[in-house]
């Protein structure tokens, strides 16, 4: 991974008002802080895509937006299942980091109380993961 | 109850009455999972009007109510409360599963909703629709009480 | 049964469970809660009882039929979710959206937005007590699903607004049913209002209720009328228009309290807007084209499949592959009845996203319960999940 202080171009552009920066996990909760003290105070979204192919498989998404110039800033890291938690940066991560953890898998160190939010407490298994199936039941035909 | 004559069985008019008093006031435990709820209540609402039916007042305590409307999806995480209000209403108890999702879980067919809520419970009428109509919920209480009437011809 | 997740050690601190199953949870949330009395000494939103699975779900799906599961996501909401995810996707197609498409979107998206909002007046006057309320939004809101069900033949999960435009055309009875519906309805908001806005009974319960302040409700995430009663004047339709919502002159209403009366009268002052901003759509809709003439995005009209051979290959192509669009990244954030709704696609060409995160308000905004809750009385907890606006269909997706 490049410097995580210096600004990327995202590998894919996007239409809208979106900067984009690359960081590292290590390097997740200064990077926000740096981000925040720039004028990205509302704090969006965490979401993570699962590359399975991938050595560092779970590609963590943040979304920030500043009130003053109105844009989002979409910070990306990548890890193979650890990340640091950035709840005490943005307290609106805690929900969503437990999400990730819940549906991915990725285990935030230093949160608070990282444990499943959507599934039952004692559910096996990761659901969001690409190589988890969908489930449900046998139907005869098929969707295609 | 065994009034009305001399061996104890309950008369013919009585068993009569107590029959058309259940069929005719089936009151609802307030269990509205997601979309489904919305058009339920639209059905208890002005236009629709539920009560005329008889089902007057959706009762939060499942001890008040005789009938449950499973209205949305079941998720696994909510089977088992769905199970818990189920054991809680005292019988007779009915069950309607509303909506595609409570009769086979709709378009989730995934690892996160039950399939179909008669998985869990006993379920006496199922009404298409995703979500339903408000007057196809109001034919499925109506199909409900002619059930309750003929179960009770039938004994 | 899990661990309990709040623990005390004073003895005298009862430590109690509010639903799933509950009147007044507004869907199937459930709150843990340690109670001192009836005070609340601390509050903890537990979710996931409504969890659908849809997101892993839009991954084994094409892109038109995961239009149909973004209707069930907010479903007081649906068209604006069909609005944000369409949005998502033209980005990643990046084609342009004729005009007419473009006002219809914003006169179906406000139309839909005095929907959510006759709902949330009536079920939280029914939550504090006020039950004819409840019937007299939803004799207006029967009126504004018979428009729906006239246009699309659903009363609620339409489908109608579609990556590539609209799913028809309106038809110009349809605009006149429209116009008379909302020169009908700003009477009848006044009253509600009559009914609600002096009410002595209606003040003493939600006026300093669950305080906001505005650096945590931005810390939080927190968005929509939340926001806007905790005095941020902030709203995504003026700050980054979409759908060409900057054609538009709207006031947006803002309220420095931060507690439940405050956002009470930020949605009722947001009802009026919308009623003002569908007017605006009626007059602004110009003739033409409802959706764009490219034909990877949207499929031919039908007369067309009759004498060309291209218009049939693209047909069928678009019909048994789906949509296609092209590898990227995309996301569009739309304000929606609750706050700011936006759909992340990550697409890599097939015709299957790998990868759809819905960005749910609704999320958000329930993180703010336990600081608002907090010191409060049961009671007072009732009026803030009810202030909140949560649809558990968007948060547990």
């Amino acid at each position: 991974m490049s410097s995580p202080l210096v600004e990327q171009p995202a590998t894919r552009p996007a239409a809208a008002p979106v900067r984009a920066v690359n960081s590292s996990t290590r390097e997740l909760p200064a990077t926000l802080r740096r981000l925040k003290g720039n004028g990205f105070t509302r704090f969006v979204d965490l979401t993570a895509v699962d590359y399975p192919e991938l050595p560092e498989r779970f590609e963590l998404n943040y979304m920030l937006y500043s009130m003053a110039t109105r844009e989002w800033c979409r910070v990306k890291a990548w890890t193979a299942g650890k990340a640091p938690t950035v709840s005490d940066v943005f307290a609106g991560a805690n929900a969503f980091e437990r999400e990730v953890y819940d549906m991915y898998g990725v285990d935030f160190e230093g949160h608070p109380q990282l444990r499943r939010i959507l599934m039952p407490d004692d559910w096996v298994g990761h659901p969001l993961r690409r190589d988890e199936p969908l489930g449900g039941e046998e139907v005869e035909f098929s969707a295609g | 109850m065994a009034v009305g004559t001399k061996d104890g069985t309950p008369s013919f008019m009585l068993s009569r009455i107590e029959e058309w008093s259940r069929e005719q006031s089936l009151w609802p435990v307030m269990f509205g999972l997601a979309c489904c709820a919305i058009e339920m209540m639209a059905a208890a609402a002005s236009r629709y009007d539920l009560a005329r039916f008889g089902s007057e007042l959706m009762r939060p305590s499942p001890r008040q109510a005789d009938l449950m409307i499973v209205s949305g999806r079941v998720s696994q995480k909510m089977a088992p409360v769905l199970k818990e209000i189920y054991d809680q209403m005292p019988e007779p108890k009915w069950v309607i599963a509303m909506g595609d999702c409570a009769s086979c879980a709709g378009i989730f067919n995934n690892y996160a909703v039950v399939q179909g809520v008669d998985k869990i419970v006993p379920v006496d009428v199922y009404i298409p629709g995703c979500p339903p109509r408000p007057e196809a919920l109001i034919d499925g209480v109506i199909k409900l009480q002619q059930r309750i009437r003929a179960q009770a011809a039938r004994t | 049964m899990p661990a309990d997740l709040l623990v005390s050690d004073r003895p005298e601190i009862l430590h109690i469970n509010l639903g799933p199953q509950h009147p007044s949870t507004h869907g199937v949330l459930r709150v843990e809660l340690l109670l001192d009395g009836e005070i609340v000494v601390k509050a903890m939103p537990i979710i996931g009882y409504l969890h659908t699975g849809i997101e892993k779900m839009f991954e084994h799906r094409t892109y038109l039929h995961n239009v149909t599961m973004t209707d069930r996501m907010d479903y007081l909401n649906p068209l604006g979710n069909n609005l944000a995810y369409a949005l998502s996707v033209e980005q990643l197609f990046g084609c342009d959206i004729p005009p007419r498409a473009q006002i219809g979107r914003v006169l179906l998206a406000e139309l839909t937005r005095i929907n959510s909002h006759l709902v949330w007046t009536g079920t939280t006057a029914l939550d504090l007590g006020a039950n004819s309320v409840f019937l007299y939004t939803f004799r207006e809101r029967e009126q504004l699903l018979d428009l729906f069900e006239e246009l699309s033949g659903a009363r609620m999960m339409t489908s109608f607004i579609r990556p590539g435009g609209l799913a028809k055309d309106l038809p110009l009875p349809w605009l006149d049913n429209v116009a008379r519906f909302l020169d009908m309805l700003p009477s009848r908001v006044d009253d509600y209002e009559s009914l609600l806005t002096d009410n002595p009974l209606f003040k003493e319960r939600t006026i300093g209720i669950g305080q906001l302040t505005a650096e945590a409700a931005l810390d939080l995430g927190v968005s929509g009328p939340m926001l806007r009663a905790s005095g941020v004047d902030f709203d995504l339709r003026r700050a980054n228009p979409y759908s060409s919502y900057d054609k538009f002159e709207f006031q947006v209403p803002v309220r420095t309290g931060g507690d439940c009366y405050d956002r009470y009268k930020v949605r009722i002052a947001e009802l009026r807007e919308s009623i003002n901003l569908c007017r605006q759509a009626l007059n602004l809709l110009p003739p033409g084209d409802f959706r764009p003439s490219d034909r990877k995005v949207v499929p031919p009209p039908r007369e067309e499949l009759g004498s060309s051979m291209e218009a049939v290959i693209h047909h069928f192509k678009l019909y048994t592959e789906g949509l296609r669009p092209p590898a990227g990244e995309a996301y569009v954030g739309v304000e929606s009845p609750r706050g700011e709704l936006g759909f992340f696609i990550v697409s890599d060409g097939s015709g299957k996203p790998i990868r759809c995160h819905e960005r749910a308000p609704s999320f958000a905004n329930l993180q703010a319960l336990p600081i608002m809750a907090q010191g409060g009385l049961v009671a007072d907890l009732i009026a803030i999940i009810a202030s909140i606006d949560p649809i558990l269909g968007e948060v547990d997706r």
